[in-house]
């Protein structure tokens, strides 16, 4: 299919279903069915097996026509991670059952992977889940999970045989978040608010039929969420001066008696290096669609990172007395991800957590050195030891 | 105002690119080893004269210039690879400075008489500018890319072409790229243009841009050697590039040498299809690519441990090259200043 009949297409289905008359989840349910919510997925699961860059054609003629969204940054856990794994290792009925509503936002989703024992060693997690008959019973605790509060279902890797070495002994599963033994705590942050929660996991009940991937082998499953949370961080598509550059530059543009010698060197030093990160992402994009697999990928989010925490630092700075100002402490819980709102002390505190969260700039600098470079692993010493003989 | 919106180019290398680079590295390899570079620096010169045969015989000179007159109508992104390569083996070569500047210029100003010989070799130019002039100036009495038949003088806005000058090599920080002082009594001149100055410029603009290729080809060469270095040596037992402390700063070098990459490809693609983003996009390159290139040699020369301080180890060839790269054609802090200029982010009291 080229561009003109995928053009075609999703014109027919705005003809069936006016965007302005027809009811916002039915429309969604009509662009799913017609393989228009994400074309580089296979036909009869939303999509229609064609090229993944193809997708961005379809999203702009639907917003050109107004058409109804799914509300992207509210299931971004479940699109940019979820769906991509139940497609690589579901069970045709699991494809069937789970993926729909997950793209139509009927069932918002969450990932329970890090527990307060095991944030960069995941796989020394020591969450419990017990088979007994064909249910599993789960007792454990996970943490930093944004959106758990709003959550219908999770991603959740478990520990399920401590008898193995660390790696070996984990399976993952599909939970339902409505199950009586999920309790879910906000967690707050500096920044006063509570995007993330600590949920508790007692006697929790897991039918067989939603693990996903083989009794075992939850490691190789997480890992292909993992690298898709890190093309999800670092592999948009960006305009120029995006992020967090662009409201420092607005500061700049508008307010001439704040310019000074330094904050512009900083100003000028931070436009170059996200105007390079854009440039950099947009090859990175180029060599994915022409099939090259290109490396800087672990790299980019690295320099995201960074890049954040320079500039929103200098905002505070240039802001100077306005800088001080902080528009609320108040704990609030939010079911959107949001980087870029609010004031400048806020970007400041929750930019922070851009050198952590989806994999610390530490961890990722051995991911880059060991797999792109080739440089020798660190020292294990827990790799072949029974998880139940670690020391902890 | 609204910014210049950025250019939709491919920033991959295509076959012809992949290609004419492999042949460059080819020559460079045979002709530019690092004994025969090293000696310049004792005074002797054994790698100028052949390694310019050689770029003759591949038709690089003509790269830049249109096919009617003799050369070859290729690209700016065709003359990065060869840059980048010239980086990578911190080579002496008139390439940038007859081939890309001096060429680029005559050829904007509609010349006919003087690059034919350019294309083919037989001569080479420079354009007399203060070796980090990133403008159309008064001219200099000393300049880059010495000795070379052809001076091309800008006088106000009119330009010159001078020939039987005589000019004193001097000793520099970078002799792999010769600086020499000009004196022009008794030199012939006939005027190119009058009209010269927005000409100067842009081929000044197009000697950045593709400078940033030059320094991105230093940058990964320093990359590259200090990691085989490190995965063969050993200190305490082990190979020491599985050292942490060492292998996060590697991590660090390489996601600004792909970053660095990706700027000058792209610098280099906006000049190849004289995109309105161009001027941008060199800002940020030069601004860029001097100061990884420069910190990518340095790392080098700390992380080859006593080996990087030796004359005997290219390290320092291309610490000479990447620091002098990092003034020529302006320095990234005067890339900044124009960039401030071209994305409305003004100096305080500008």
């Amino acid at each position: 299919m080229d561009e003109t009949e995928l053009v075609a297409r999703v014109a027919a289905l705005l003809e069936a279903h006016p965007a302005a008359s027809t009811e916002r989840l039915d429309f969604l349910h009509a662009r799913y069915d017609a393989g228009l919510a994400w074309v580089h997925f296979p036909e009869g699961l939303g999509g229609l097996g064609l090229p993944r860059g193809m997708q961005p054609i379809v999203e702009k003629a639907f917003h050109a026509a107004g058409a109804p969204d799914n509300d992207p940054r509210k299931i971004g856990i479940g699109l940019g991670m979820a769906a991509p794994t139940i497609l690589a290792f579901g069970t045709e009925e699991q494809k069937q059952r789970y993926l729909r509503p997950l793209w139509c936002g009927e069932e918002v989703w969450c990932q329970l992977f890090s527990e307060p024992g095991a944030g960069s060693d995941l796989a020394g997690l020591s969450t419990r889940a017990v088979l007994d008959g064909d249910t599993w019973i789960v007792n454990g605790q996970k943490v930093w999970t944004s959106s758990a509060h709003i959550a219908d279902r999770a991603i959740l890797i478990v520990r399920t045989d401590p008898d193995q070495p660390k790696h070996a002994g984990l399976s993952y599963f599909l939970l339902d978040m409505h199950d009586p033994g999920v309790e879910v705590r906000p967690l707050r942050q500096i920044t006063g608010e509570a995007e993330f929660n600590e949920v508790f996991l007692t006697d929790a009940r897991i039918a067989d039929a939603d693990r996903l991937g083989a009794v075992g082998e939850g490691w190789k499953v997480a890992n292909a969420t993992l690298s898709n949370e890190r093309v999800a961080i670092g592999g948009g598509a960006f305009p120029r001066e995006f992020g967090m550059v662009m409201n420092v530059a607005k500061t700049w543009r508008e307010r001439p008696e704040l310019r000074t010698a330094e904050t512009h060197e900083r100003l000028l030093r931070g436009w170059i290096d996200t105007e390079v990160a854009r440039i950099t992402a947009t090859r990175l994009r180029q060599k994915m669609a022409a099939g090259v697999p290109g490396p800087e990928g672990s790299a980019m989010k690295l320099s995201f990172a960074r890049i954040n925490q320079q500039l929103s630092g200098l905002e505070v700075d240039l802001l100077g007395d306005d800088g001080l100002r902080y528009e609320s402490w108040e704990m609030k819980r939010p079911t959107r991800v949001d980087f870029f709102g609010k004031d400048a002390g806020y970007r400041y505190l929750r930019a922070k957590g851009n050198s952590i969260e989806g994999g610390t700039s530490e961890v990722l600098r051995n991911v880059v050195s060991e797999r792109v470079l080739g440089l020798p692993t660190e020292h294990r010493v827990d790799k072949d030891v029974p998880w139940k003989d670690l020391p902890r | 105002m609204s910014l210049t919106a950025p250019a939709d180019v491919s920033l991959l290398a295509d076959d012809v690119e992949t290609d004419l680079r492999a042949s460059v590295r080819k020559v460079l390899d045979r002709h530019a080893p690092t004994d025969r570079v090293n000696a310049l620096y004792d005074g002797t010169d054994d790698v100028s004269a052949p390694l310019w045969s050689a770029f003759v015989e591949l038709g690089l000179p003509g790269l830049l210039v249109p096919e009617s007159l003799g050369g070859a109508g290729a690209s700016a992104v065709e003359a990065a690879a060869v840059l980048e390569e010239l980086g990578r083996a911190a080579a002496p070569s008139p390439y940038l400075t007859s081939s890309v500047v001096a060429t680029t210029l005559l050829a904007a100003l509609g010349d006919t008489t003087i690059l034919p010989s350019l294309a083919s070799g037989e001569h080479t130019a420079a354009l007399l500018v203060r070796p980090t002039a990133r403008h159309h100036g008064p001219a200099a009495l000393t300049t880059v890319g010495l000795p070379a038949d052809v001076l091309l003088l800008p006088e106000g806005d009119a330009l010159y072409a001078v020939r039987g000058a005589t000019s004193t090599r001097l000793s520099s920080l970078d002799m792999t790229r010769p600086l020499g002082e000009v004196d022009l009594s008794g030199a012939e001149r006939t005027l190119v243009s009058d009209d010269a100055a927005a000409a100067i410029d842009r081929a000044l603009l197009t000697g950045a841009g593709l400078l940033a290729a030059e320094q991105v080809g230093v940058a990964r060469w320093a990359l590259e050697t200090t990691i085989g270095y490190l995965k063969e040596r050993r200190q305490f037992g082990r190979v020491v590039g599985g050292f942490q402390a060492l292998k996060h700063r590697l991590a660090d070098l390489y996601a600004e040498v792909e970053q660095a990459d990706a700027a000058a490809r792209y610098a280099a693609a906006t000049l190849a299809t004289d995109d309105a983003d161009a001027p941008i996009a060199v800002a940020v390159a030069a601004a860029f690519c001097g100061e990884v290139a420069v910190h990518a040699v340095e790392e080098a020369v700390q992380l080859h441990g006593g080996l990087g301080m030796t004359w005997e180890h290219p390290a320092h060839l291309h610490l000479k090259r990447a620091k002098a790269d990092a003034l020529l054609l302006g320095s990234s802090e005067a890339h900044r200043a124009a960039l401030a200029v071209l994305v409305d982010l003004p100096a305080p009291g500008a």
